[in-house]
């Protein structure tokens, strides 16, 4: 579908949904949809990224297909959704990503990496990279000045597109309706954010399926981004003892390796139970287009993990320099695809909530 | 052929509500459901509450309703045309509807939030009746019931004044269910367009029907062709004024317009022909589907200026604008001169005062046929907008005679040995005209677990 059709539909969907409002009490969406009569970009972008896609709202639709109307309110917003990830992406020519990933691009974009950085450290470094017992000294293989040098670069990239993203996503949301009231919110809005509280309406978990309602998604959501949290406060960690004169290899009962175990368990858990769940979901609630979106981030998070696990538990052995290699590739691939991935899912969502805590559900609680 | 204890024939609240409660007393129940799953729950799927008598407030209910208010409500919609014991017994018997429907995986809207002032009065669905129905036929699976959807029964064979067997067509083939007892709770026959026609003539070619395009009336008609009381002027039909460009079938709740008493409303004449401004709209608008059946070609045609735009709920369908009357007129297809001619007599007639929509505010037209009596204002900001209007079928008030115990009762007044009927197809014994919001899912509700228990008796006997 082509952008200004998808915005269209998007405001023919909602007006009906604005006529009948029995959804009112599913979730902040069709609170801050019942503030409006007509559906700008702005509105349409907001709304989109406040929804959850938990399902709720098409199985209790009196409106949805075959009925004429052909309401279907998750698979609309989704994809919004992936539209305004596009519209908010820095550089502007790489927001076509969000529409061409694939769980194999993202592999090859792995493989690449990794060869590249097996190929570099075969050149200069190729003793150590396949000396046996090097005793888990990582920056033997990879120097450390070199591994700073390399992911700083990319990771100082990451922050600024990602800011730009917010920036953008920010600057539209607040031209949608109704106006912000000025603070107040936040903190039930960072609440909501990492709750997930929208997942769980009303106490209950949302359906997965027809009136099965699990909260298994959720559990896995909070395993994924707690994980990825865990590991990044591990590499923080890490870095600062670098920096007060305390060198890797840590032992396992270490901060940044028990961070980083946790970590990793949490997403290897979180993500693969996520693309397991994300073959069993209703087909109806998604946008079949963005399967490769949803599943690529994930696979590269998965990937990320499982190497690193992997590489904690060889650390030792003579494969470590072809591990940390392979690991440090995913991790590469990972993070260059961070601005243009499933991860400003989060980003935009709680930009959303931020808004709706400050303008709509200011006075609801909790 | 499929035996069971009890048959129940229509898959929407007063027969889901009869299946899980005959299931529950044990008996072996088979729904039968005319519509397909996407579509199941017959008029339920547009519901979105329930009114229910209440001594205190609930999480989900404002205030107090005692039953006596309740049933006060019913006489007075009713003009005191109802079977008072049956009345007082659904009134007495909406006050743990709650908490059964609970049971079975209902959800509540928290009251606060309840939309309409009805907070008080009548307890919401939330996500409304499709989201009700779901959790009714996710309870039924699990207890047992056994569904079958895309199955019309057809015909129903008696003896004696007994239920035999239904005669079942689904998937192109016939077949017949044997059981003890059955539960009719097909609806009544809105959707029926040939039998509109035969109580309104050629009019009703020109109504919509709110609800599901299932309810033909066929089982309505079975029973009073077997000899069951008939209940309720043949004739009469809940009719709101509603857009007209909504779909002939189950446009619900999105297809409403609230603002015709803002503005004003002609016919395709160009004419006024009611009081816009009588009561508050939750009050009249259901008097308007028969004022509009009335005028030629069932259409009119409301129309407001630029200074009520944003004061009542959005339409789904676009507002028809233009900058003058005339331009309008041509828009609409009606002729100009006259439409010039109305909107100036009444702008003319109104009187000034203080206009207030959210109350009676008596601001009025004086000299004029017929006036309008409370927030006439004059049509003179363009942009002009207006919404077609057409009747709208909400239901019918034609039903069978039952007894408290939800069983159909003969001409003479004697019951039926196993047929019990619940929900619309007998909504009749306690509303013959008028109604209030909510009160059809409480019916239903109420019958259809009295008709459940009924049958699973009779069955196990």
């Amino acid at each position: 579908m082509q952008n200004t059709e998808i915005k269209r539909e998007g405001a023919r969907v909602l007006t009906v949904c604005n006529a009948c409002r029995y959804c009112e009490q599913y979730c902040p969406a069709f609170q801050a949809m019942e503030q409006r009569l007509t559906f700008a970009t702005a509105d349409l972008n907001y709304l989109a990224n406040l929804c959850h896609g938990c399902g709720e709202c098409l199985y209790a639709c009196q409106y949805a297909p075959p009925h004429e109307f052909a309401i279907n309110v998750p698979k609309t917003f989704a994809r919004l959704r992936v539209q305004s990830y596009e519209e908010y992406a820095w550089p502007a020519a790489l927001g076509a990503a969000f529409r061409r990933q694939g769980v194999w691009t993202a592999l090859v974009l792995a493989l690449v990496m990794a060869a590249l950085l097996f190929g570099a450290s075969a050149m200069l470094n190729g003793d150590a990279l396949f000396a046996a017992g090097t005793a888990a000294d990582f920056y033997a293989v990879v120097p450390h000045g070199v591994m700073v040098a390399l992911f700083g670069a990319v990771g100082l990239f990451v922050l600024v597109a990602l800011a730009v993203g917010v920036v953008r996503c920010r600057r539209d949301f607040a031209a949608a309706e109704p106006r912000e009231r000025g603070g107040g919110g936040a903190a039930h809005a960072w609440h909501d954010v990492f709750t997930v509280r929208h997942l769980h309406v009303d106490g209950q978990d949302c359906v997965t399926s027809l009136e099965v309602r699990t909260p298994w998604r959720r559990w896995l959501h909070h395993a994924t981004f707690y994980g990825f949290l865990l590991c990044f406060a591990s590499t923080c960690v890490a870095t600062l003892y670098h920096w007060s004169g305390l060198p890797a290899p840590y032992p396992y009962a270490s901060a940044p390796v028990l961070l980083g175990t946790l970590g990793g368990l949490g997403l290897t858990l979180g993500t693969t139970g996520l693309l397991l769940q994300h073959r069993r979901r209703d087909a109806a609630l998604s946008d079949p287009s963005q399967t490769g979106l949803d599943r690529a981030f994930l696979v590269l998070l998965l990937l990320t993990a499982a190497s690193g696990l992997l590489l904690l538990a060889l650390r030792d052995r003579p494969v470590m320099g072809v591990l940390l290699v392979a690991h440090l590739g995913i991790v590469l691939a990972l993070f260059v695809t961070l601005p243009y991935g499933k991860l400003v899912h989060g980003l935009y969502r709680a930009a959303a909530l931020l808004k709706y805590r400050a303008s709509t559900g200011h006075r609801k609680a909790g | 052929m499929s035996s069971y204890d009890v048959l129940v024939i229509g898959g929407g609240n007063a027969g889901l509500a009869a299946a899980l409660t005959a299931r529950r007393a044990g008996a072996r129940v088979l729904v039968l459901e005319r519509s397909p799953r996407e579509l199941r729950g017959g008029n339920s799927r547009h519901t979105r509450n329930l009114r229910c008598a209440h001594a205190a407030p609930t999480h989900i209910l404002t205030d107090a309703y005692s039953e006596e208010e309740l049933l006060a409500d019913l006489e007075r919609v009713n003009e005191g045309e109802t079977d008072e014991p049956l009345a007082r017994l659904v009134a007495a018997r909406s006050a743990d509807c709650v908490a059964w429907m609970t049971a079975f995986g209902a959800r509540f809207q928290a009251a606060l939030r309840g939309t309409l002032q009805l907070s008080r009065t009548n307890a919401f669905f939330l996500g409304g009746g499709t989201a009700l129905m779901n959790s009714y036929y996710a309870a039924a699976e699990k207890l047992g019931i056994d569904v079958r959807y895309g199955a019309e029964v057809t015909a129903l064979k008696l003896r004696n004044g007994a239920f035999q067997s239904a005669t079942v067509m689904a998937n192109r083939a016939t077949s017949e269910v044997r059981a003890s007892a059955v539960v009719v709770a097909a609806g009544g026959f809105e959707a029926n367009l040939d039998w509109l026609h035969e109580a309104w003539g050629d009019a009703a070619r020109n109504f919509l029907i709110r609800g599901t395009p299932y309810n033909t009336g066929t089982m309505l008609r079975a029973l009073l062709d077997a000899g069951a009381a008939p209940v309720g002027n043949p004739s009469e039909c809940h009719a709101v004024a509603i857009d007209g460009r909504a779909p002939k079938f189950d446009g619900g709740i999105v297809t409403r317009l609230d603002c015709v008493p803002l503005g004003i409303v002609v016919d395709r004449n160009a004419e006024r022909f009611y009081d816009e401004g009588e009561d508050v709209w939750p009050k009249r608008y259901a008097i308007w589907g028969k004022l509009v059946a009335r005028r030629p070609g069932q259409i009119a045609y409301a129309i407001v200026d630029a200074k009520v735009r944003d004061l009542y709920m959005p339409s789904v369908y676009p507002a028809i604008e233009a900058g003058s009357t005339a331009e309008l007129a041509q828009r609409l297809e009606l002729p100009a001169e006259r439409l010039e001619e109305t909107v100036a007599a009444y702008n003319r007639a109104v009187q000034p005062g203080s206009f207030d929509h959210t109350a009676l505010d008596g601001c009025r037209t004086s000299g004029l046929t017929p006036e309008k009596t409370h927030w006439a204002q004059r049509l003179d900001t363009p942009p002009f907008a207006a919404y077609p209007l057409r009747p709208g079928i909400t239901f019918t008030y034609l039903s069978v005679r039952v007894d408290a115990d939800a069983r159909v009762l003969a001409a003479d007044g004697t019951p039926f040995e196993n047929v019990y009927a619940a929900g619309e197809i007998m909504a009749g014994n306690v509303l013959r005209k008028g109604y209030i919001a909510g009160i059809g899912m409480t019916i239903g509700t109420v019958f259809g677990r009295i008709a459940g228990k009924s049958a699973a008796r009779h069955a196990k006997h």
